[in-house]
This record gives C-alpha cells, sequence and structure tokens, in this order.
C-alpha cells in the first residue's frame, strides 16, 4: 500500500512538471515516432460502402504498438522516483517488449512475468525480450496467462519495492495505475481529435478500439468523452461465444468483483473465484477489465460489444488485404466491429478505428488457425 | 461465546502469548480439516486461522498456493466450509477461528450474506490480505453488524501508517514479519519489536506475527517481542507431504510450536 501512495505522490508532483514532461514528448516525438498517422482507409471505406473509416496507426510506433507510450511515461517516472529496476507483466507481449526496450533505452534493469501459455504463443517476443537485455519469468501458477503474470508481478513487488517500479502495462490494477496509464495513453485521442479536425473539420461519429485491460480504448476515448455526439465503442474478445464458456467477454459475460487491487467487472464464478478466460488473442484473455470502463459501462457513455475468434481473424485478413495493414490480432477485433458498423452508417459519417499494434507477432498464430504448420 | 480476545487472554484474565496454526479448509478434504482442527486444538493452539481457498491467492507463496489449488479442485465452495465449521463447532471446537481469504471471495458471495453465515458457523473475525486498511469500511461494517471482526494487517513498509492502522484495529493486528509473500524463511531481519511498539504506543490491542516462521526457535523469538506467532506454510507443507494421514504430523507440530510460544 506503501508503494502505492509513494507513486501517486510522485506523480502527483511531476505530470505537470514542465522538465518532466518536455523529456516524455522529446521521447514520445523522437524515440516512438509520434504522433501516429490518423490514416484514412480508402479501400476498405470503399468495400464497406458505408462511414468513411479512418484508423489511428499505433501500430507504426516503435515497437509496433500503443504500449511504448505508457511504457515511456511510466519509466521515465520511475527514474525520477529514483528507481532503478523496472518489472511489467505481459500477456502477447507487445507490454514486455516496450518496457524491455525503454528499460534499454534508460539504463534500466528489467524482468517481465509471463504466463507460459503465452510465452509459448508468442515465443518470437519473448526472445526480443531477451534481445533487449530483459529477463523473461515464466509463470506456471493458475491459467499460465496474463491474470497470473500480473499476480506474479505483484507478489514480486511486495518484496522489493524500493529499487522497483511495477511498470504495470493497462488501465488496471490499485489506484493510482488505472489513472496513470490512462493519462500517458491519453495522447491517442488528443492526436486523433485534432487529426480528424484537420483532415475533415469535424468530429467522428464513432471510436472502435480493442478492450482486454483497457489500456488503448481508454486512451482513444479519453478526448471525445466529453463529446457527447461521439460514440465510443470497447470490443471486448468474445473466444469462441459470449454464450460459451471460452470466452474473455468482461463487461457482458462477467459481474462486479474485486481483484488485483480494483472494483470492476470481473469473470467469475458464484463463489466469487476469477474463472479462466479464453480468446485466440493472448493480449485481451484477462479476467477483468479496467476501472473505469466499467465506469464508462455503467454510465451509458460507452458500449461495449463482443467479437468471437472467428470474427477477428476474419478482419486480421480482411484489413491486411484491403489496406495491405497487418494488425494485431487484437486490434482486428476493433477493426471486425467496425466492418459491421460501417455499412450501417452514411457516406459522410465517420469512424475511426484504433489500431493498437501491428500484425507480425500473430502471423504464426493465424496460420495454424487456418490450418497451416508455420515455425515462429 | 468465544471471542479473538481470548486467546490472547489467560485464565486469570492477563495476557498470554497466543499460537496461531492456519490451515487450508479442504486441502486434502474437509474431513481432513475438520480432524486437523480438533488436533490442533488437542495441541495447544489458541487461534486458528481457516483459509478459504482462492483461485488468485496473491500474498500467498507457491506452498499455499498449491494448497488452494489442490482443495478447489477437490471441488471446496465457501458453502462447504461454513458447513464443515458448523459441524466442528458441534463436535467441541472452542477456540477462536478467524477466516483468511481474498476480498472477491466475501465480495462475490454477498459481504452481508457472507459475514451472516460465518457468524452462524461460529466464525469470529476475517483477515483479508487484498484489502487495505483505507478501504476497508465496506468490509468491515458488514462483519461488525455479525459479531464479526476484521484483522488488520501491517508489513515492514507500513510505516507511519501503523499507527493509524492501529488505533482502529480489531481483534489483533497481524504483522507481517516481511516483505513479500508467504513461505518458510530461514532469517527474519524485520525489527520486529520497532514495528510492535509502534502498535503500542496507539493501542493495547494484541500483534501476532506471521510470514516465514516454521521453527519453534522462531516463533518462540517473534513470541518474546510480540503477543503470539501465527504458521502457515510449515504446517501446509506437513499436509502437502502426508495427505489424508496428515492429522497426527500436524498435532506434533502444532504441540511444538505452542510450546514454544507459551514458554517465550
Amino acid at each position: 500500500m506503501n508503494a502505492v501512495i509513494e507513486l501517486e505522490e510522485a506523480y502527483d508532483r511531476y505530470k505537470d512538471d514542465p522538465t518532466f514532461n518536455a523529456e516524455l514528448t522529446d521521447l514520445l516525438n523522437n524515440y516512438a515516432n509520434r504522433p501516429s498517422l490518423l490514416y484514412f482507409a480508402k479501400n476498405m471505406t470503399r468495400d464497406l460502402g458505408g462511414a468513411k473509416v479512418y484508423l489511428k496507426r499505433e501500430d507504426l510506433n516503435h515497437t509496433g504498438a500503443h504500449k511504448i507510450n505508457n511504457a515511456l511515461g511510466q519509466a521515465l517516472l520511475a527514474k525520477y522516483m529514483g528507481k532503478t529496476r523496472l518489472i511489467a507483466e505481459t500477456g502477447a507481449g507487445q507490454h514486455g517488449v516496450a518496457t524491455a526496450t525503454v528499460a534499454a533505452l534508460l539504463g534500466m534493469e528489467c524482468v517481465v512475468y509471463m504466463g507460459v501459455k503465452d510465452m509459448e504463443r508468442q515465443a518470437l517476443n519473448v526472445y526480443r525480450m531477451r534481445l533487449l537485455g530483459a529477463e523473461v519469468r515464466g509463470v506456471s501458477s493458475g491459467t499460465g496467462t496474463l491474470k497470473d503474470a500480473v499476480s506474479e508481478a505483484m507478489r514480486e513487488w511486495t518484496s522489493r519495492i524500493d529499487d522497483t517500479h511495477y511498470l504495470i502495462g493497462s488501465t488496471m490494477g490499485p489506484h493510482p495505475f488505472p489513472m496513470i496509464v490512462r493519462d500517458f495513453q491519453a495522447v491517442i485521442s488528443r492526436e486523433a481529435r485534432a487529426q480528424i479536425l484537420e483532415a475533415e473539420g469535424r468530429l467522428p461519429d464513432a471510436v472502435i478500439a480493442c478492450v482486454g485491460g483497457g489500456s488503448n480504448a481508454m486512451g482513444s476515448f479519453y478526448h471525445f468523452i466529453p463529446d457527447e455526439d461521439v460514440r465510443l465503442i470497447g470490443c471486448e474478445a468474445a473466444g469462441r461465444g459470449i454464450d460459451t464458456k471460452e470466452t474473455a467477454a468482461t463487461i457482458e459475460t462477467g459481474r462486479v468483483g474485486i481483484f488485483h487491487g480494483m472494483k470492476s467487472y470481473f469473470c467469475q464464478d458464484e463463489y466469487g473465484q476469477i474463472a479462466p478466460v479464453y480468446s485466440i488473442s493472448a493480449g485481451l484473455d484477462y479476467p477483468g477489465v479496467g476501472p473505469e470502463h466499467a465506469m464508462l459501462h455503467d454510465t451509458g457513455r460507452a458500449e461495449y460489444v463482443g467479437i468471437t475468434d472467428d470474427e477477428a481473424v476474419d478482419a486480421f485478413e480482411y484489413l491486411s488485404r484491403q489496406e495491405g495493414v497487418i494488425p494485431a490480432i487484437e486490434s482486428a477485433h476493433a477493426v471486425a466491429y467496425a466492418m459491421k458498423l460501417a455499412p450501417t452508417m452514411d457516406k459522410d459519417q465517420i469512424i475511426i478505428v484504433t489500431l493498437s499494434g501491428r500484425g507480425d507477432k500473430d502471423v504464426a498464430a493465424i496460420a495454424r488457425y487456418r490450418g497451416e504448420d508455420l515455425h515462429d | 461465546m468465544t471471542s479473538i480476545k481470548d486467546a490472547f487472554t489467560a485464565a486469570d484474565g492477563s495476557r498470554k502469548k497466543a499460537f496461531v496454526p492456519f490451515i487450508t479448509c479442504g486441502d486434502s478434504s474437509l474431513d481432513v480439516t475438520e480432524e486437523a482442527l480438533l488436533a490442533m486444538q488437542r495441541a495447544g493452539a489458541d487461534l486458528i486461522e481457516l483459509g478459504i481457498p482462492f483461485s488468485d491467492p496473491t500474498a500467498e507463496g507457491p506452498v499455499i498456493q498449491e494448497a488452494n489449488i489442490r482443495a478447489l479442485s477437490g471441488g471446496v465452495t465457501t458453502d462447504s466450509i461454513f458447513a464443515m465449521v458448523e459441524r466442528v463447532r458441534g463436535r467441541g471446537l472452542t477456540v477462536p477461528l478467524v477466516f483468511m481469504t481474498y476480498a472477491n471471495v466475501v465480495f462475490g458471495y454477498g459481504t452481508e450474506r457472507f459475514a451472516a453465515n460465518a457468524a452462524k458457523a461460529g466464525v469470529q473475525g476475517v483477515i483479508l490480505p487484498d484489502v487495505p486498511f483505507e478501504e476497508k469500511a465496506e468490509f468491515s461494517e458488514p462483519l461488525a453488524a455479525e459479531g464479526l471482526e476484521l484483522v488488520s494487517l501491517i508489513a515492514p513498509t507500513s510505516h507511519e501508517r501503523v499507527r493509524s492502522i492501529a488505533r482502529e484495529a480489531q481483534g489483533f493486528v497481524y504483522c507481517v514479519s516481511s516483505l513479500g509473500v508467504t513461505g518458510v524463511r530461514s532469517k527474519i531481519t524485520t525489527d520486529i519489536a520497532g514495528m510492535v511498539e509502534l502498535v503500542r504506543e496507539a493501542s493495547s490491542i494484541p500483534v501476532a506475527v506471521g510470514f516465514g516462521i516454521s521453527t519453534p526457535e522462531q516463533a518462540a523469538r517473534m513470541a518474546a517481542v510480540s503477543d503470539g506467532a501465527i504458521v502457515g506454510s510449515a504446517i501446509v507443507r506437513i499436509v502437502a507431504e502426508h495427505g489424508e494421514g496428515c492429522v497426527p504430523y500436524v498435532e506434533e507440530y502444532v504441540r511444538s510450536m505452542a510450546e514454544a510460544v507459551h514458554s517465550a
């Protein structure tokens, strides 16, 4: 508890500090390749025959996903706090890679916790993290996936907080983490809002992003929250369907619980035991969701929909062929919903889809899904 | 009716050192847990911590994590644990009992309903290591309505929060001996006496030390500077090793530990 109090005090001290912000902006622009493009997906728009579709290209960031935004912010904060060591959890490996990258850049020690099942699914990212100088520790407890990696990172943090910052990867965990991660990811909607006004002279009708813990979605939604005419749509991983047990659609199938330091929606049984969740995407199969999404859902400001494995894989292939852009399988969940929504809208309406990451890491898994045996 | 305070109070009303063993309910079966509870009482346990297994026990080291998995995969539920406690109370178990579990086990069951059923079964308190002091009211109030006490924990990193925690503490203060998770440790380096002193400046509530204690020598040393010692992983290890036949081994171990604590 003292660790999170210390973190909140430090964040309050530095979040509006000009030196801290100048250094962070410099890293975002000159290291991470921001601002990211807001790309008009002409082929997709023409093919779907409805609303104009824009892609917010977080996949073009250094390390290939939105995760770098938060990793840079928190690592810099940790450095200002005098910490010399970063620990992180990772699911698909994108957050682990981002943390390992930033640790290398800032000269910090780095340990990444990853479920053994995810290590198998994302072997390439495991090697990538090691290449960057991080130690990857496999977590075999529980289901061997993201939630167990979070638990293990939390256990480690309670035993070593003097020199260590827990660089949590999503808008989850105990306060102030959901707020800090949201703020560092809010750069997505800050840019997107200005970019769409520049390109179209008006706000979009809908913003769509995938939701696991919810960081790219919170970042994508944040600056549009006051714009009440902009629909905010979060796409959860429905796995094999929300009426099956093999799903990770927390908001649609879960209920309120308290776990990993937050009160939010969780997939759980009648006794409050956390349920095993499933999705083709290692980055979305977390049994909870960030508490701010729970709030946006409860107040009705945002909508949450489930996208199945099949729909996500179709969208993965569709975007690759239509636009020559291979999305991360996580982001493909958002693309899949845009494919459903755009044809129901008028041609003068606008959708922004956040492409949270690129899909190179998923190519082998998608090939396997389609029955081809491809080695990573 | 028994209360947590009884564990730290001698027959003449003076303060006594308490030995507090822990066991995970349903490891390896609820029948074994029931017999183990009676054996612990015979062996001199003053208060018993009953673990309700949770799918994701974030404060536990590998030994108790595995006990949680064993118990849950054996089909144990919160309701079957309540029934077991009620049964063993009927068989003459009089030592005070506290549940040790996680926030979502209580919240997911319905906190008011949990409190009512735990009280009815014959439990005196609850320990929730993932509920910080600052958030405790959500649990302590419904528990208090049923006469249950919510035990607060302090850690070596709690510093200035120790006094505020102690002032509002109920039952006893659970002093976490070392940073990190539960599990046997060869050495405890924290200044336990200093932490206990901070509590005593603020309150007369008993302080028991847990996390990492496994030998009678360690237990005696911890009890000498506090009001008692709590032992979990070392007992769970005996249960894991002997399975269904663990009860005599648990009894023998608890006797050696209780004697060490009582003579501290």
